[in-house]
């Protein structure tokens, strides 16, 4: 349902993505790792279409459509969502109206008619439970004095809310402890099904002890180093990314496939 | 140029038109000389730094009676926010307009009085007309208004009443006020522990180009409350000067909102005097303009004796190539010991050609004070449209509701419901469609 190839991306002058290949197909769960400043929150919002953000070179295919060409709402409206690594406050802007615009922006471009907000308060109270949640949270301005956990949780709502094909999880993990981290996975896990893709990207292996993915991918200065099954993550927790960054820095960088063949050093 | 001026009072007195009592046209006379000396501001001088008056200064406005009959209620209703048990004081281009008014239901202690009658009828209300003004020969559009003065509404809510529902008084100019100046003066009395909600709008039908120059005193006495909205949504040509000058007395509140949207350039004036011990002031604002509006705001808020707070919030949206001012002086008397001040200005440019000048001016004689000011000049946060849009929500309506966002962050002080959310409306609204720019 996704293939990217060759993607390239840039702030100013940097070049943050320097040729990433990668196809996730439907339902499955592909984890991306790498150490900080590797690019993988950049992927996350290239994907999105963070303008912030400029694609120079390769592409992306998305449900047979070319996914650079789409703005992000479009994207958002093909059933593409990115949780966000820091989610934004936004005052003056309560979260049932925020979440229930959103909704319907999704509703109306798949051609379903809008929902009320009464039958919004129905629809959402079910998905409330799933990142255990409290109604009144509802009322509140978007991530206005959440605390981490909570705006994380916030953006699995939204998640379950929209119901997306591909949702992208930045980094969801970073500043929760455990607890918060494992009832956002459970709100995730929950949301797996067969048509639903999921990008993961984290830097630490211990999310993927409670979000299984089948595939697991390494970045390291804008490249995928290394892919294999969820054992790789294992691997990785113990060795740490030194030895696959070592490796690539000591291949000279010419992967420029983006999936290169290493070996272990 | 203040000569044309000259000519329309010594007609104007020469008429003898308005039935006011000797004492008064000695004002008036008085009033004339101070602006013939004082002259229309210009920049040098300090209060009018930033706003030009020479738009004004250089036209031609006639005084007189403009036609009043072509309005009917049905074209009042968007500016009564459905508020239909309301009472109202309507003028139309500055007179008194009796059919178009609802002051019947009126608990009938309280007075509601066009000021034209006022002068024979109600004298001992009226002679306390100037007398709330502190530095008013200073002023020269105050001046100018005091030299004609030829109508407005006179309040006076007596001593422990409680009016619920909100005095509307409504300006409303349609195109026979075309290249007139209208000087609207209003009194509004609110005795010991009484407590009333006054609305004071300034509204267009049509885009005729005319002056409003407007002054409103207001006395709010001991322990009584005055909640006092000011709506300026004059036509687009037009052009609005109008001061609203308060004293408060001991344990009394005073709780303005200003919001303005109209008008091609606009000066409002919102001083407040705390003059007594305990009382609070509540200055509120909120302006959006865009094309080529300018919009000022002076307040003045004067602690004069000890234990009071004030508390001030403005708000500006700027868009197109407007001109957004707000200055907010602070006095605090040496003797104003334990005041609680805080003031705060926040701006939103929307266009890189939209400008603003924002200018807080504490001056502090007391030294066990608590006074604070800021004031921010951002634009719309791209990350927060950037999520929005990530969401699925298209350009626009995540650009309107970010603006509607910090709006109603001001907008939400209003307590009376209909006034909210018919302004609430109205800044959704605005923003919803690009508007073609107004020939000059």
């Amino acid at each position: 349902m996704l293939d990217i190839k060759n993607l390239k991306a840039s702030v100013g002058d940097k070049e943050i993505l320097r040729g990433i290949s990668l196809s996730v197909g439907k339902g499955e769960v592909h984890a991306i790792m790498g150490p900080n400043g590797s690019g993988k929150s950049t992927l996350a919002q290239v994907l999105a279409g963070n303008p912030a953000f400029e694609v120079t070179g390769g592409s992306v295919t998305y449900a047979g459509r070319d996914l650079l060409e789409l703005a992000p709402e479009e994207r958002a409206q093909a059933g593409i969502f990115l949780a966000f690594q820091y989610p934004v406050e936004i005052p003056g802007v309560t979260n049932a109206y925020f979440l229930r615009s959103a909704y319907n922006e999704i509703r109306k471009a798949r051609g379903e008619e809008e929902v009320d907000p009464m039958e919004f308060v129905g629809i959402v109270e079910e998905k409330l439970k799933l990142v255990d949640m409290d109604a009144d949270m509802l009322n509140r301005s978007v991530n206005m004095g959440f605390s981490g956990g909570e705006k994380k949780r916030n953006e699995i709502l939204q998640l379950a809310v929209l119901e997306p094909k591909l949702a992208i999880l930045d980094e969801t993990d970073s500043g929760l402890d455990i607890d918060a981290m494992r009832t956002v996975a459970d709100g995730v896990n929950k949301l797996r099904d067969k048509n639903r893709s999921f990008i993961v990207v984290t830097h630490y292996q211990r999310l993927l002890n409670y979000i299984v993915p089948d595939h697991v991918h390494v970045l390291s200065q804008g490249r995928i180093v290394k892919s294999g099954g969820k054992q790789l993550a294992l691997e990785l927790e113990e060795k740490g990314y030194d030895w696959l960054v070592g490796a690539h820095v000591a291949a000279g960088g010419s992967a420029s496939s983006g999936q290169p063949v290493l070996s272990r050093a | 140029m203040t000569q044309r001026y000259l000519a329309q009072f010594q007609e104007f007195s020469r008429d003898g038109a308005t039935r006011a009592p000797a004492s008064v046209n000695a004002a008036r006379r008085k009033a004339m000389d101070r602006f013939m000396a004082l002259g229309f501001p210009t920049t040098k001088n300090e209060d009018w730094h930033f706003t030009s008056v020479a738009p004004i200064a250089e036209q031609e406005f006639t005084f007189g009676a403009a036609a009043t009959g072509e309005v009917a209620r049905s074209d009042l209703e968007p500016f009564g926010f459905g508020g239909d048990s309301w009472h109202s004081a309507v003028f139309v281009n500055g007179r008194f307009a009796p059919e178009l008014s609802d002051l019947d239901r009126i608990d009938p202690r309280v007075r509601v009085v066009p000021l034209h009658d006022a002068w024979q009828s109600a004298p001992e209300l009226t002679q306390k007309i100037g007398t709330i003004l502190s530095d008013a020969e200073q002023h020269a559009f105050t001046m100018l208004n005091t030299a004609f003065m030829p109508d407005g509404v006179v309040i006076q809510v007596p001593r422990d009443v409680v009016v619920e529902r909100p005095i509307h008084v409504l300006f409303v100019s349609d195109a026979n006020a075309a290249k007139t100046v209208m000087h609207p003066r209003n009194l509004v009395l609110v005795d010991r522990n009484a407590r009333a909600t006054v609305i004071e709008s300034y509204v267009a039908l049509g885009d005729a180009s005319y002056f409003t120059n407007a002054v409103t005193e207001v006395d709010v006495g001991d322990g009584a409350t005055l909640v006092h909205t000011k709506i300026q949504r004059e036509g687009r040509r037009a052009y609005h000067v109008g001061t609203i000058e308060t004293r408060q007395a001991r344990d009394s509140h005073y709780v303005s909102f200003s919001f303005a949207t109209g008008g091609s350039l606009s000066r409002t004036n919102i001083y407040t005097k705390l003059a007594g011990a305990g009382c609070g002031s509540t200055l509120n604002g909120l302006y959006m303009l865009d094309g080529e509006q300018h919009c000022d705001h002076q307040t003045r808020i004067e602690h004069v004796e000890p234990n009071c707070y004030s508390r001030e919030v403005y708000k500006g949206v700027l868009d197109g190539r407007s001109h957004g001012v707000f200055n907010g002086k602070v006095y605090v008397h040496p003797e104003a010991q334990k005041t609680d001040g805080k003031q705060t200005n926040n701006t939103l440019l929307l266009s890189k050609e939209a400008q603003v000048d924002t200018k807080p001016q504490l001056e502090i004689f007391a030294d066990d004070v608590k006074c604070t000011h800021g004031a921010t000049i951002g634009k719309l946060d791209e990350v927060a449209l950037f999520y929005m849009k990530s969401r699925g929500m298209d350009a626009e309506a995540a650009r309107r509701l970010l603006i509607y966002a910090f709006a109603a962050g001001v907008l939400e002080t209003i307590e009376q419901t209909e006034v909210r959310e018919g302004l609430e409306r109205n800044t959704l609204e605005r923003f919803v469609k690009v508007e073609e720019p107004v020939p000059v």
